[in-house]
């Protein structure tokens, strides 16, 4: 049946879902990620504990030390929802590909001086099992995390992070560094330079607190590390070799900085809640701060040798002025 | 000059660098604390490299492919919307269906999005850790479209307002809660064969693809495109539940008693969770694509019969509910339709009597039962209704322990006699619908004495509204249902007379008038 509605105008009995209504203080139409995500998640009279901790409910508030009257407070700046997520990251990967196309057909990989590649290998490709790690520890929070605002953002996240392993994975393919890869592999598992990291990883494995983890993993190590590889390390490629390298690690630069805008507005109204918040959210950062220093260092004097504390140095105040802008405190 | 020879990937060989070789074996953390929940259920897994991946998609495939269909998905939704696409489906009555699917399926799908977020975290091969995690971002994908295709409806009907609010207070909507909480508090393989094989794999087709044929059908074509966007998602769902059953029978012979129990016990409780999709299929769409017996007939008995042939080499049999659900399928929907005519003001949903032609077409396609049992006792109600004094029964139901619905289904191979089990438990009495259910609740009693059952707990004031003071001399438990679950009057009572149906007929007027 077709019509032709052009002069009807229907009057809406209502504009959008009582329980947005209610967040909004009015009835007004509601964004899709609004809809996709607040209140979506059972908060009440859950049938069974479960038979892997029964001490809990299936999704419980005392599961991390951080206290919010309001869980979906905890708003993801950028709106993802599935559809919006992966629109995002269509296009990234969109581009990106176009990238090593354009790098596998110019023979742009192979043109790459060896010294170069060496420095590559060394430095870049073990990364691919610290994105593994982050891909695990995210899929952590979005299990065990309270609400859809933080649980789908991080699950999310973690796809993120599986990704990015692969884009240096398929780095290392385009370099023709097959071999390269199973080194680095060797590397992140006995290599001395690499055990810190791989150290603090584990740990990051086995903490319970998934605010603390999402602390650890996304503010501290991540706000240290991609700066330090893929800035400052991408500087020095590209003065030295060219920029091949920037281009096939542009989704990471990308991703960077867009991901830790969602993780500095998360931890802007956690600690923006109340002062033990706060306290806390400091407590984790100082720990975290401390592991991720000893972690990247070695990493960071393999990429810069004698200037490698400098840099850090440098990062380091970084991340001490992202906490202080979101009311931790450095 | 470096020469080396470039190595050339194979797909597979490739697509293992991209997943499996990212993986490593923790050393300054010892792997069971890593992955502590593999090993409690008592699945044996001895190689966890022995696991052939379902399908192979790198992330970067992966956003392509999903950005595609949403682009194509939210332009149709947006016409449709826009051309105010609410008033081409059949009838008003149409809407009753999304009020039901509203409530029931996308808190449900996003149940499954955490669950297999929580799977994917612990399970210890790489394989099926991807695989998971991938499914959990599918299942906030169906959540979320489902929700943005119903939400325009919202803004012109009854009912659906408040489906957030409900998924966890509704009565009728705690069998499927039942079912997620269920799955979801069990160990990570009970949960792959709850979810990934029983639901995904034996039964989705019962749901999906009569909620989709019954959308296209009757003019819906919102949901339709969710539905069909969503089948593309829902075949690697399913290789991947088979491929997790498949994968704990090759790893070690204990696991086929523990996982042949798991498949008895998920069968039946999805047998049960979807009395209600076949109660729409027979009665709340306008035009019927097909009926829930013919239905189960193809779907179950035919395919699923299919599958567990080819799984009989691994010992699996067919899951025991399957000769009880062969009888029920000439029941169940009527029983189930009945049981929810009778309660029309507590539902947010409405129902209403069968048309003659559509008493008809029942007598049709159910020969053996539906004038014998079922249609007396429409005829008598349309009588009733016609008096003014349309049937509203005010009482407490009896719900099963396990599954959660009403105790309403017939004595196997008696229909005239309502099937009642119990069983008691450090003495207290539990009732049941069924000898499967008190099956699964002998079995681990501990877990089903924990279950909601709202016709219980509101006796012990715990389903009030916020701000009721259940320590009150006056305090009368119940009395406030309407508020606790915040239902909208406009959807209490029969779907003739209601406000949907006059405010469809006069916009439908408006629209094919001057």
């Amino acid at each position: 049946m077709t019509m032709d509605l052009r002069t009807i105008t229907i009057q809406p009995l209502r504009q959008t879902f009582g329980h947005l209504a209610r967040r909004m203080g009015a009835d007004k139409p509601a964004s899709r990620y609004m809809e996709g995500t607040m209140d979506l998640q059972p908060v009440e009279n859950f049938h069974y504990r479960p038979t892997w901790d029964a001490e809990h409910d299936i999704f419980d508030p005392r599961l991390t030390r951080i206290v919010m009257k309001d869980w979906y407070a905890l708003k993801d700046p950028r709106q993802f929802y599935y559809g919006a997520w992966v629109l995002a990251r269509g296009r990234m990967q969109e581009t990106a590909g176009a990238d090593f196309d354009l790098a596998d057909e110019q023979g742009l990989a192979a043109g790459y001086s060896a010294e170069g590649k060496q420095l590559v290998n060394k430095v870049l490709l073990p990364l691919r099992h610290v994105a593994w790690a982050s891909n695990i520890n995210n899929s952590f929070v979005s299990a065990y995390g309270y609400g859809i605002a933080i649980a789908q953002a991080a699950a999310y996240a973690s796809m993120d992070q599986l990704g990015i392993a692969q884009y240096i994975t398929r780095l290392a393919i385009s370099f023709e560094e097959i071999d390269a890869l199973n080194e680095a592999k060797t590397a992140w598992l006995n290599a001395p330079e690499w055990q810190g990291l791989r150290r603090w990883v584990e740990d990051q494995m086995v903490m319970q607190d998934w605010f603390e983890l999402f602390v650890a993993q996304n503010f501290v190590l991540e706000g240290l590390l991609y700066p330090l590889v893929y800035e400052k390390f991408n500087a020095k490629l590209n003065a030295a070799y060219g920029p091949v390298v920037t281009m096939l690690t542009r989704f990471q630069r990308e991703w960077y900085a867009e991901n830790a805008k969602w993780v500095d507005t998360v931890l802007k109204a956690a600690a923006a809640e109340s002062p033990e918040n706060k306290a806390v959210l400091a407590e984790w950062v100082h720990n975290a701060k401390q592991r991720s220093i000893e972690a990247l260092t070695p990493v960071a004097e393999i990429a810069f040798g004698a200037d490698a504390n400098s840099i850090m140095e440098l990062l380091v105040g970084q991340i001490n002025a992202r906490a202080i802008k979101a009311g931790i405190g450095a | 000059m470096d020469m080396k020879v470039a190595k050339k990937l194979g797909l597979k060989e490739r697509y293992t660098m991209m997943t499996r070789d990212l993986a490593w074996d923790t050393t300054y953390q010892p792997m069971d604390k890593v992955f502590p929940q593999v090993t409690y259920e008592g699945i044996k897994i001895h190689d966890w490299d022995k696991w052939e991946d379902p399908f192979r998609l790198t992330m970067d495939a992966y956003w392509k492919y999903q950005a595609e269909k949403e682009r194509k998905l939210y332009a149709i939704l947006d016409a449709f919307n826009q051309n105010n696409g609410h008033l081409s489906v059949t009838d008003a009555r149409y809407i009753n269906v999304l009020k039901l699917f509203l409530g029931s399926t996308p808190p449900l799908e996003l149940m499954a999005g955490r669950g297999f977020s929580m799977v994917g975290r612990q399970m210890v091969g790489a394989g099926p850790r991807v695989a998971c995690m991938m499914q959990a971002v599918d299942e906030y994908r169906h959540c979320q479209t489902q929700i943005h295709s119903i939400s325009n409806y919202n803004k012109f009907y009854s009912g659906l307002s408040e489906f957030a609010h409900q998924q966890s207070r509704m009565w009728y909507l705690a069998d499927g809660k039942s079912f997620f909480d269920d799955a979801i508090t069990a160990g990570p393989f009970e949960f792959m064969v709850a979810i990934g094989f029983a639901f995904e794999y034996v039964l989705t087709n019962i749901l999906f693809v009569p909620f989709i044929s019954g959308a296209a059908y009757n003019g819906d074509m919102a949901a339709m495109t969710v539905g069909f966007s969503a089948q593309s998602d829902e075949a690697r769902h399913m290789t991947l539940g088979l491929e997790c059953i498949k994968f704990m029978l090759e790893q070690d012979p204990d696991n086929l008693p523990i996982v042949q129990r798991w498949i008895d016990k998920w069968t039946w409780r999805g047998t049960r969770k979807l009395a209600s999709v076949g109660m729409m299929m027979d009665y709340m769409l306008p035009k019927r694509i097909m009926s829930f017996k013919e239905a189960w007939e193809i779907y179950f008995e035919e395919n699923g019969g299919a599958l567990f042939k080819d799984l009989a080499r691994y010992g699996v049999t067919v899951p025991k509910c399957f000769p009880q659900t062969i009888e029920e399928k000439e029941h169940i929907t009527h029983q189930s339709w009945i049981g929810f005519y009778m309660k029309p003001d507590a539902m947010s949903f409405h129902t209403w009597s069968p048309s003659p032609e559509e008493l008809d077409w029942l007598s049709e396609k159910y020969p053996n039962t539906f004038d014998k049992y079922y249609r007396p006792v429409y005829e008598h109600w349309a009588k009733m209704e016609k008096a003014g004094k349309r049937f509203n029964n005010k009482t407490q139901p009896m719900n099963c322990q396990v599954c959660v619905t009403t105790v309403k289904y017939n004595e196997p191979g008696d229909p005239m006699t309502t099937c009642f089990r119990e069983s008691i438990y450090k003495g207290e009495k539990y009732h049941f619908c069924s000898d499967h259910c008190k099956e699964i609740f002998e079995h681990e009693p501990e877990k089903y004495i924990q279950t909601f059952i709202t016709s219980h707990q509101v006796l012990q004031g715990k389903c009030e509204p916020e701000g009721v003071d259940t320590d009150a001399p006056d305090f009368k438990p119940g009395s406030h249902m309407m508020e606790y679950w915040r239902l909208d009057p406009d959807v209490q009572g029969d779907f003739n007379g209601s406000l949907d149906q006059k405010n469809f007929a006069a916009w439908r007027e408006l629209a094919t008038k001057n």
